[in-house]
């Protein structure tokens, strides 16, 4: 194996220059997949580099999985292979910034963080403040299809996500889309991208059209005894003429958690969250933007709905800007909290209509109760929730109950039409589950897809459409 | 053979839902562009299952079969290029579900656009995308071409409205793609078969997402005496990130014919004037419409007029949606293009507008969704004359060419069709042509959906694969 690893990694060095391309041990292991090494890492400076090393793979029969940071590359089935990391942190330019015009194009390799900044200075943003987005890149955001609070108001990737460039599975520069915020001129192909984990194309750049930053924000946090409650009360809040921005429900263990992390942060903010929150409530947390008169308007909306609803909160705390801020990072940063939390946290993403959500809660909760696991809710009141399985060790018994408790999720979810997935978990419960869950009618016109952008099947084989 | 076809669907469908007279079929050669392509044999499905026979029986004869709407469409999607099938869905126009609490509709594909939007009404919703031809253009329709309109600078096209679609397939193959609530697993295929122009599968169901009415509109009617303050005025209105819901543009021509048309209050001596719509809460509102105002002030604005109830909204946007129909008194006919460029060229394209326009010597009329830089220049000509037309085709390519040079694309709504195909290499590349055509093949191996569409003549399916038929009679025997 070594050897023969060895020979393709002279000539992938002869391909794209020896400098692009490393085979060293201990960094082959940092881009380890589900455990799995790859046998050399290039890592392009553009993106001509990039598609050379795909005509490589292609020509070779190797697999190759794209990279940015590498903070969500766990998302995913195990590769059956994997052969070259393509790291594309190398390609990190913004290519335009069109303020007027509200579009970004940026290399897929830079940070989210680096184009905050000239955005912010335009009073523009991305609504992609997703988990680990401060140390991620753009390409990885996108590739790994994981949303953010504001997507209540802004949408997710696919409705901002105007144009990409790419290269496809024969190594070919390829484009979709453009640099324009209305655009129908051929096929949407850039939206296929969005949770790909990679496995039709390597993206090289993206167009995004940008947002306008509300002049002022306010947020506002109702706590309730129970979900069901808490459901209740956001169905008032969805309907008020008021829009949110966003509006998310944290079970008592994520509150937690937050706390936790703010405690322990190295540079606490000065306001602080501690004392705020009742403990084993499920706090409704709900942003709003727009002009102050706007958050003076939510204030007394929401105030009368809580004198008004049956489902009555046990506190209703409005919160300064600064404080806001503090409380939604937190709740963008949920997932790296769990995962840090509990190294065997199983955190499934569940989707289903919102009016729903209170009955597929009760029984997720019965279904983990049932298996005597701790588990933690982030619910968005769009219909996706966030359900976090905690066992309280790592050994083979508490695995085997994990997986169990996924199992039965997994067909709850089917009987309450919705769809289901497990984004994270250990590398050893994919062993016995399938994170995708149960075949679907359209798995076949994906195949047909992946075959298409893909033909050789080099890119993240089975990574997303698992055998 | 073909005459077996026909028994064959007249048998599954009635013979009231099988037209192939030629004086019955010419009424299909047409949509709204100023092509033609005339069907062979039109059907009338009325239901899933139908459309996924009628697929059957035409791919057993290696019959092309192209999906068609109202026919509004301005870019040649819905006809025939080469002849064949066309499958009508005007009887699949029922609402099969309302689901007010969780904002979402499931609609047949022959629904009328705004049909769907007075249903939802009751409940406080409405369907956003809103072409000008709303009131007789069907959602399927709006699905393949992913439509527009002029609401749509603040919530987005068609398919940000769409979470799933029931299609059939070229063998017949009935599959459900995406989720009612949108987040589907895996690769996201309603994105791609919204705006595939009917050229990947045929649209059967339709999952919508139903917005909420907001509180507050203001319409506000601003009046220039120069293009280019117009239009300055739009590049400033977005530079301070004000977002109104809607910010269209009409020229004086349009503007006093459609005033002589509709008498919406457009004054007949100024050069422009912009219809701007804000919504949202009241107190949002109110702000913006005062930034708005000052904006257009500092534009030199002759007025600002803001309507004062709904009757004068309404009739504000009557005006802006029949301008197309008001052209018609002015020349014999014309053609409307639909090209974007990014927003801050707006007052340069439109100077070439004018420039090309006098060059090839034509009135050219601008009346278009300026807040997203969406164009829609419209050329009048009279067709009897034929150099005359070959000339505004001209005149109107070299407008969509300077669209693609300044960073722009080949159409914001109206699709490809088969009005721009031979345009697509302005922007595409070999290599994406031949992703596009897999992507295409992967679906529609034979090319039997929609032919001709979308790709360049020579890029596409290569040779028509499927036979273009000229004698489709039925048997006597």
């Amino acid at each position: 194996m070594a050897s023969v690893a060895s020979k393709f990694v002279s000539r992938l060095e002869s391909a794209i220059g020896a400098s692009h391309v490393t085979a060293d041990p201990a960094v082959r292991s940092q881009y380890a997949v589900d455990e799995v090494i790859p046998s050399a890492v290039a890592q392009p400076t553009s993106a001509e580099q990039a598609a050379e090393t795909v005509r490589f793979a292609a020509l070779e029969r190797l697999a190759l999985i794209p990279s940015g940071h590498r903070t969500k590359l766990e998302i995913g089935m195990p590769p059956s292979r994997y052969d070259i990391a393509l790291d594309m942190t190398g390609l990190n330019q913004i290519a335009h910034y069109d303020p007027g015009d509200l579009t970004v194009s940026v290399d897929a390799g830079a940070n989210f963080s680096d184009l905050t900044a000239p955005l912010y200075q335009q009073k523009q943003f991305l609504p992609l403040a997703v988990p680990f987005y401060f140390e991620s890149t753009i390409g990885g955001i996108i590739a790994s299809g994981v949303d953010s609070s504001l997507r209540h108001s802004y949408g997710t990737a696919r409705d901002f996500l105007i144009g990409a460039e790419f290269v496809d599975g024969t190594g070919r520069r390829c484009k979709s889309g453009g640099r324009v915020v209305k655009n129908v001129t051929g096929y949407d192909l850039h939206k296929l991208l969005i949770g790909s984990l990679g496995t039709l194309a390597v993206i090289t750049r993206l167009n995004f059209r940008t947002f306008p930053a509300a002049p002022s924000g306010c947020g506002f946090v109702f706590s309730f005894h129970g979900h069901e409650d808490a459901l209740a009360f956001s169905k008032l809040v969805e309907r008020s003429p008021v829009r949110a921005a966003s509006i998310d429900l944290v079970s008592p263990k994520v509150m937690q958690l937050f706390l936790e992390a703010e405690k322990n942060s190295p540079e606490p903010p000065g306001t602080g969250l501690q004392g705020k929150f009742p403990a084993d409530s499920w706090h409704l947390c709900v942003s709003v933007e727009g002009i102050p008169g706007v958050c003076e308007r939510a204030s007394r909306e929401f105030a009368q709905f809580t004198a008004s609803s049956t489902a009555k909160p046990a506190q209703f705390l409005t919160l300064g800007e600064s404080e806001g801020a503090d409380l939604w990072h937190y709740i963008g940063q949920a997932i790296p909290l769990l995962l840090g939390a509990c190294p065997s946290v199983a955190i499934l993403k569940i989707s289903t209509l919102p009016a729903r959500l209170t009955q597929l809660l009760r029984r997720l909760h019965a279904a983990a109760d049932q298996a005597s696991l701790a588990h933690a809710v982030l619910a968005r009141a769009c219909g996706v929730l966030y359900f976090a399985l905690l066992p309280n060790s790592e050994d083979t018994v508490s695995l085997q109950s994990l997986a169990k408790a996924v199992l039965e999720i997994s067909s709850l979810c089917t009987s309450e039409n919705a769809s289901s997935s497990i984004p994270w978990c250990p590398t050893a419960l994919k062993r016995s589950v399938n994170i995708w869950g149960m075949p679907r009618p359209d798995l076949g016109l994906m195949r047909r897809l992946k075959s298409a952008f893909d033909p050789q099947d080099i890119f993240a084989p089975d990574r997303l459409l698992s055998r | 053979m073909h005459s077996g076809l026909l028994r064959e669907l007249e048998k599954l469908l009635g013979s009231s839902a099988v037209l192939y007279q030629p004086e019955e079929v010419l009424l299909y050669e047409y949509d709204g562009s100023v092509e033609k392509g005339r069907p062979e044999v039109v059907v009338f499905p009325t239901s899933t299952e139908e459309v996924s026979q009628i697929v059957k029986l035409a791919a057993k004869c290696n019959v092309a079969i192209v999906g068609r709407g109202a026919g509004t469409g301005l870019s040649g999607g819905a006809l025939a290029r080469t002849g064949g099938l066309m499958l009508v869905f005007s009887r699949m126009n029922r609402i099969l579900s309302m689901d007010p609490e969780n904002q979402r509709a499931v609609v047949q594909p022959g629904v009328v656009n705004y049909d769907l939007t007075l249903a939802a009404e009751p409940h406080g919703l409405y369907f956003a995308p809103d072409p000008s031809s709303q009131k007789s253009c069907t959602i399927g329709g709006n699905v393949a071409e992913n439509a527009g309109g002029p609401h749509t600078l603040a919530y987005g096209v068609t398919t940000n409205h769409v979470t799933a679609l029931e299609l059939v397939l070229p063998e017949g193959e009935i599959v459900r793609v995406g989720s009612a609530q949108g987040d589907g697993l895996g690769y996201d295929l309603t994105g791609l078969f919204v705006g595939s122009e009917g050229t990947l599968a045929l649209v059967t169901e339709i999952t919508v997402k139903l917005s909420r009415k907001p509180e507050a509109v203001k319409t506000l009617l601003a009046i220039f005496d120069s293009v280019d303050d117009a239009a300055e005025t739009v590049v400033d209105v977005t530079a301070r990130a004000i977002t109104p819901a809607a910010c269209e543009m009409l020229d004086g021509w349009t503007l006093r014919v459609v005033e002589d048309f509709v008498h919406a209050g457009f004054p007949r001596d100024s050069a422009a004037v912009l219809l701007l719509e804000v919504e949202g809460l009241s107190e949002a509102v109110a702000a913006q419409a005062i930034a708005i105002t000052e904006v257009c002030n500092l534009h030199h604005a002759r007025e600002v007029r803001l309507a004062r109830d709904h009757a004068e909204r309404e009739l504000l946007w009557k005006g802006r949606k029949n301008a197309f129909g008001a052209l018609g008194r002015l020349a014999a006919s014309n053609y409307v293009l639909d090209g974007v460029i990014p927003r801050t060229k707006l007052p340069q394209a439109l100077r070439r507008i004018r420039e090309i326009g006098a060059r090839c010597g034509f009135d050219i009329c601008n009346i278009f969704h300026a807040g997203d830089g969406n164009l829609h220049p419209i050329v009048l000509y009279d067709p009897r004359d034929k150099g005359q037309f070959e000339r505004a085709m001209q005149a109107s390519a070299e407008i969509i060419r300077y669209c693609v040079e300044v960073g722009g694309a080949l159409t914001g709504e109206h699709g490809i069709g088969m009005e721009k195909s031979e345009l697509m290499p302005l922007l595409f590349s070999d290599a994406d042509f031949d992703l596009m055509r897999r992507v295409h093949d992967a679906f529609n191996p034979n090319c039997s959906l929609n032919p001709g569409k979308i790709f360049p003549l020579s890029k596409g399916c290569g040779e028509i694969r499927v036979r273009a038929h000229s004698s489709f009679r039925p048997s006597t025997t």
